[in-house]
């Protein structure tokens, strides 16, 4: 064995060597995840891409060709109108799968975040690393389904960008939120719940996301409007509109930036307690 | 220079489970020496995981103290996790990752870097005898194995202090006996050792010093040999009568170089001092209550537990 074992430490770290030593376990646990993220890319990337490309064959590519169309109104494509809304699903689906799905496993049955909590930095630290590369992998299911739902309908498609930052900010915020609402669901299922906890939150949640409709032609439906604002992905889905789609009706920018910010605090904090409850006793 | 081990001040540790308050710790002071194999010894539920979980950050103290290498666990928990090394009861390795994988990934996480996390994997693996299944996933190893692997683990970012909770708790005796050899080989290399345990051969035989706790107190603390002669006792002799009663134990206690008797299901057990003709008067007494069989032995830590409490070890 190499040498340098049983050194004493002493009890005060400096400041500059306590921030390196977080730095560096937070680069480890990143380190640790994009490894098993490159293993499991294949899955990963079927469970991401084939809802949305059957989604966009089936509807936005099989109905135009025989004729049997959705009414949009307006004159927008339906192809056009769930652009944004399969982007935003693609991100929120993946954002709390890539973090609830690991962790109701890693607490309930096998405990292997152990080792991880046992890194040399404060325990909330491992529970933000999580969220932060989950919201990544999040992001990058997002990009990842932008090319089918650009390219496979069948009538056309019109995307423009006129502001770049704004998407950027709607995207990663999409993420981290995802995240989050991800590690609040981990910390409060156990294994046996898992598949109710999907049945009851995420898919309620992608299928009243406004992913199919804009936000704004639910007016007729005013109970469900307004029903709707507690689901994240509404106002995912409108940012992206507004980012990607802005001949589509969409939120003014203040609202669903306002509430996707309000909502990661809110979601950031749940997580986080939770997080610290299940670890340490 | 902070001193090194760890020293536990009136810990104790209430759990709300169900409306109901379980005491686990009852205000336990404990030192453990910088250098030397610790053993906690008790049954299960006596409060050996708890001490373990808090000394290791991963459990919150209802009150008192607890300092490891002179750092306040709750006061700089990342600190303190720097300097331990920790192997729980649950199998914990990172079932996502190969068993090399799971080595290095460990060493990154405590700060080296990663060229160098990879060459200390391998140097475990060797040291370990493990090398042949590096790239195995943690699901397709033995019991004994996985454990090995989860001490190299947590001794790879060269801990002084290893905690080992019941580490050989469902191994097969070969495993076992590695794994005290390899205990062995880091009290040599002044590893700080804390280990707990509800096999008294294991305390017996490994440790510097034990401590005994039960329902969240400690009973005795010393060395082995030490807590043997306080019992002041040469020989056990277990007696297994048809008819045992009070009345027999009694007169039992009462034989000249008799220092206990405590009856135990079918079975008396007499603890004796080396004086001449108590064998004989002891053998007379049983043969009244009909004296099926007898075992006599040298007095262990479990006699020890059990002359404390009157209870076996195996709960």
């Amino acid at each position: 064995m190499s040498s340098g074992s049983a050194t004493l430490e002493s009890s005060t770290l400096a400041p500059r060597a306590r921030r390196a030593m977080y730095a560096r376990a937070f680069y480890g646990l990143i380190r640790r995840d994009m490894r098993v993220a490159r293993r499991e890319a294949f899955q990963l990337s079927m469970r991401t891409i084939m809802n949305p490309f059957l989604f966009v064959f089936v509807f936005a590519y099989v109905f135009p060709k025989i004729g049997q169309q959705f009414q949009s109104g307006g004159g927008i494509s339906f192809a056009t109108i769930i652009v944004p809304g399969l982007i935003g699903s693609a991100i929120i689906f993946n954002g709390i799968s890539a973090v609830a799905l690991p962790l109701v496993m890693e607490f309930g049955a096998t405990r292997e975040i152990e080792d991880r909590v046992m890194a040399p930095l404060p325990t909330a630290a491992v529970a933000v690393e999580k969220i932060v590369f989950s919201a990544a992998q999040a992001v990058v299911a997002g990009l990842v389904v932008f090319p089918f739902v650009y390219l496979i309908p069948s009538t056309p498609v019109s995307v423009h960008v006129n502001n770049w930052p704004l998407l950027i900010g709607v995207f990663l915020l999409a993420g981290l939120v995802s995240s989050a609402l991800g590690m609040a669901i981990g910390t409060v299922a156990n294994p046996r719940q898992i598949g109710l906890v999907f049945a009851l939150i995420v898919i309620p949640v992608t299928f009243l996301g406004c992913v199919y409709y804009p936000w704004a032609r639910l007016h007729p439906i005013l109970w469900l409007q307004i029903l709707v604002l507690i689901n994240p992905l509404v106002y995912i889905s409108e940012g992206l509109r507004t980012a990607l789609t802005p001949s589509v009706p969409h939120m003014h920018p203040w609202a669903f930036f306002g509430a996707l910010l309000a909502l990661f605090a809110l979601l950031m904090w749940m997580a986080l307690s939770g997080f610290l409850r299940r670890v340490i006793d | 220079m902070e001193p090194a081990g760890i020293v536990i001040e009136k810990l104790a540790k209430m759990y709300a489970r169900r409306g109901s308050e379980v005491h686990a710790l009852k205000g336990i002071d404990l030192e453990v020496r910088g250098g030397e194999i610790f053993g906690l010894l008790g049954p299960n539920g006596a409060g050996k995981t708890t001490t373990v979980g808090v000394c290791t950050t991963r459990v919150k103290a209802t009150s008192g103290r607890v300092t490891v290498n002179g750092i306040d666990v709750r006061a700089d928990a990342p600190a303190v996790k720097r300097s331990i090394g920790v192997v729980t009861q649950f199998r914990t390795l990172d079932r996502s990752l190969t068993i090399r994988e799971n080595l290095a990934m460990h060493a990154m996480y405590f700060g080296l870097h990663p060229k160098d996390a990879w060459v200390r994997a391998d140097e475990l693996l060797a040291d370990f005898r493990l090398s042949e299944r590096a790239g195995a996933f943690p699901d397709e190893l033995s019991g004994g194995m996985a454990q090995r692997v989860q001490v190299a683990r947590a001794i790879a970012h060269h801990p002084s202090v290893l905690f080992l909770d019941e580490p050989t708790a469902g191994l097969d005796p070969q495993s076992r006996l590695a794994l005290w050899e390899t205990i062995e080989g880091m009290h040599a290399r002044g590893i700080t050792v804390f280990l707990t345990t509800h096999y008294m051969e294991e305390a017996e035989s490994l440790c510097d010093r034990v401590a005994i706790i039960d329902h969240g107190q400690i009973l005795v603390l010393d060395t082995p040999q030490a807590l043997k002669r306080s019992i002041s006792a040469e020989t056990v002799i277990e007696l297994r009568l048809e008819a045992p009663n009070d009345a027999l134990v009694e007169r039992l206690r009462a034989l000249p170089g008799v220092v206990s008797a405590q009856a135990s299901g079918d079975a008396v057990r007499v603890l004796t001092a080396s004086q001449d003709g108590v064998l004989p008067r002891i053998l007379a007494e049983a043969n009244s209550a009909g004296l099926k069989d007898m075992t006599m032995t040298k007095p262990t830590l479990e006699t020890v537990f059990i002359s404390l409490t009157g209870r076996d070890l195996r709960e």
